[in-house]
């Protein structure tokens, strides 16, 4: 018996075309076969992975799901598990070389470009971020610590945020000093060669299929300072 | 037919065993080799590791040269922007040393923390800003040193891409050619917490702080070890060359009790997008798999990692826990700033302490470090910067090691 058929398809709404076609595009990547070697199911990478713990996440389910070509339980997956994976690589002590964390990575990225629901869902909260990462070239910076940001790192988040100014100006590294806005102080050359990055590889265009606004914002801030130096 | 038990002391002294691992029976390439092949072949420039260097054995037994001075110093975007002690810390102790480095503005992050939490990137892009950094420390003649623990994992994944598929490298070439810079990939790619290991006798000399009474429980940073594997320090005088040897390495030569717990290979629970948008996951793995694990098992005076993301998550998940009435409250620092302390570094000026959440206080008590005394000088140089007297710290004022009572 197939076992695969045994099991309800819980998007069978989905039309199976359109799973294959997701499916085909992380395989299709040409680091997929530097990730996946097959699975003997020995459960090593669930052992150590830290969102098994945690969440209903199983890197061992996704290996085989991968191996096998499961399409209906690789949508399953693509739609529900991939955002809780911890991006660890705790995984890759799989005794077949597998990296299930690479795995995730791939599919995300597949969710992602195709603006999929539940990744634009999932990174929702997640926009100022990319909006700093993208102009910035930091994922973080000083200003990004407001206590209503981080309000279970205690007080001391409100006492930094009420000094900042002060405080970032207190510190002796040169290209941090009083930088609150980017976690150091990045030459506009830099930052130009950048954004070059991003439309060259078309990078721009995978924020606009999750986050419409704030693709327009980078698209303006950067298409000006690139027209400017032209 | 009886079963023989093999008693768990048995076991433990095995395992315990230096393990010697012969380089031509390594399980992977050696990716330096096929580098240096694709410069032959005129497809990219290898950028070599400077002298003076050391090498050190890393995990299957081959050597990797770690660069002592001219390295281009690669910050971290989480140490700056949100524990900018750790970053000082690295530069304090080149300063000490009077080594050749450099502190770059051509330099972008890696976006590797974006790329793991939202994959909202590509190979490509991701292969262009590693090149795009590379390539600047390359044309300013100095070798890159990593300080992020996230970086140096990334680069090395994108390395091999970068390696093994030459639809990847042909765009790196393009991009880099648009952009006016060479293809350059160096021959290693080198965390700062390995110069604190080859260091650290160096850093063991000019110890002011007496840390012998001292027990840490070392957090190794998953993106050190856990990605492309081989190329991370190991040493059979160290956990029998079964645990890389970074951080613990230094802390034994400081006379630290490294004590071991049985978590040390969980991840510290950072998780990427859940430290900044789903910390109840961060919070929960943190406390239960790692902090309260120690405080049961060894009841460390601190945790030492060697990440940016290991610090921030260890040390700011614990406020919400003590309110919870968890087994909490073991202060955090990196190797670095352990090190820096040890040498005599302002604990504010230097370690930027004030940046952390977990107590630090009992630490500093235990070490006999009077921290409201600099903590008092720390408050007038906040005040003369307050009042115009000067723009901000300097290493002019921060060079200086503390006078420490013998």
């Amino acid at each position: 018996m197939d076992w695969v058929s045994t099991k309800p398809d819980k998007y069978a709404d989905v039309p199976y075309e359109e799973k294959l076609r997701l499916f085909l595009e992380v395989k299709n990547d040409p680091r997929y076969e530097d990730f996946l070697y097959g699975c003997y199911e020995c459960g090593i990478c669930v052992s150590a992975c830290p969102s098994a713990r945690f969440y209903d996440f199983s890197p061992r389910v996704i290996a085989q799901a991968m191996a096998r070509e499961d399409v209906d339980r690789f949508y399953e997956i693509l739609v529900e598990d991939i955002w809780n994976c911890a991006q660890c690589f705790s995984c890759v002590r799989c005794p077949r070389q597998n990296n299930p964390g690479g795995l995730v990575t791939l599919i995300r990225e597949v969710a992602v470009r195709n603006g999929l629901k539940e990744a634009r869902d999932v990174l929702q909260g997640y926009s100022r971020v990319i909006y700093k990462v993208m102009l910035k070239g930091n994922q973080v910076s000083p200003d990004m610590l407001q206590p209503d940001f981080f309000p279970d790192w205690g007080p001391w988040v409100r006492e930094f945020s009420e000094n900042m100014d002060v405080w970032r100006r207190a510190i002796p590294v040169d290209t941090l000093r009083g930088v609150t806005d980017a976690a150091w102080r990045t030459d506009e050359k830099t930052l130009l060669e950048l954004y070059t990055i991003w439309f060259e590889t078309n990078n721009i265009d995978i924020i606009q299929e999750v986050d419409e606004g704030l693709y327009e914002l980078l698209l303006d801030v950067m298409e000006e300072a690139l027209e400017e130096v032209a | 037919m009886a079963t023989a038990f093999v008693p768990l002391d048995e076991i433990m002294e095995r395992k315990s065993r230096p393990v010697l691992r012969d380089p031509t029976e390594a399980p992977t390439h050696d990716l330096r080799e096929e580098l240096f092949e694709l410069e032959a072949k005129g497809e990219i420039i290898v950028h070599r590791v400077p002298e003076p260097y050391v090498e050190v054995m890393t995990k299957f037994g081959r050597k990797k040269k770690i660069p002592i001075e001219h390295t281009w110093h690669h910050k971290s975007c989480g140490q700056c922007g949100h524990i900018p002690g750790y970053s000082a810390s690295i530069f304090w102790l080149h300063r000490q040393f009077e080594l050749d480095y450099v502190d770059p503005t051509d330099q972008t992050s890696c976006t590797g923390w974006n790329y793991y939490a939202s994959a909202t990137s590509n190979a490509v892009a991701q292969i262009a800003v590693m090149c795009r950094n590379f390539a600047a420390a390359y044309e300013l003649g100095y070798y890159p040193l990593i300080h992020c623990g996230t970086s140096y994992g990334h680069y090395k994944e994108v390395r091999e891409q970068l390696i093994h598929h030459k639809e990847l490298r042909d765009e790196a070439r393009r991009l880099m050619d648009k952009l006016g810079k060479p293809l350059v990939v160096p021959e290693e790619i080198v965390h700062y917490s390995e110069w604190v290991h080859v260091m650290r006798h160096r850093i063991a000399e000019r110890q002011v702080v007496d840390m012998s009474h001292l027990t840490a429980c070392v957090h190794p940073a998953c993106h050190y070890y856990k990605i492309v594997a081989e190329d991370a320090i190991y040493d059979p005088e160290i956990y029998g060359a079964q645990r890389t040897a970074t951080v613990t390495g230094l802390l034994e030569a400081l006379g630290i009790n490294v004590a071991d717990y049985s978590t040390w290979f969980d991840c510290c629970g950072f998780g990427f997008r859940h430290i900044l948008v789903q910390r109840d996951f961060t919070r929960s793995f943190a406390v239960l798999r790692k902090i309260e694990v120690m405080k049961t098992e060894v009841n460390p005076d601190m945790v030492v990692t060697h990440d940016t993301g290991c610090v921030t998550t260890l040390d700011k998940s614990q406020f919400a826990a003590k309110a919870h009435n968890r087994k909490v409250g073991v202060p955090v620092l990196s190797d670095a700033q352990v090190a820096a302390l040890a040498m005599g570094a302002h604990p504010f000026r230097v370690l930027q302490l004030h940046w952390h959440s977990t107590d630090w206080r009992p630490l500093l008590e235990k070490l006999g470090i009077d921290w409201e005394k600099y903590w008092e000088e720390f408050q007038e140089d906040l005040e003369a910067i307050r009042r115009g007297e000067k723009p901000g710290l300097t290493w002019e004022d921060a060079d200086e090691p503390i006078a420490v009572a013998a």
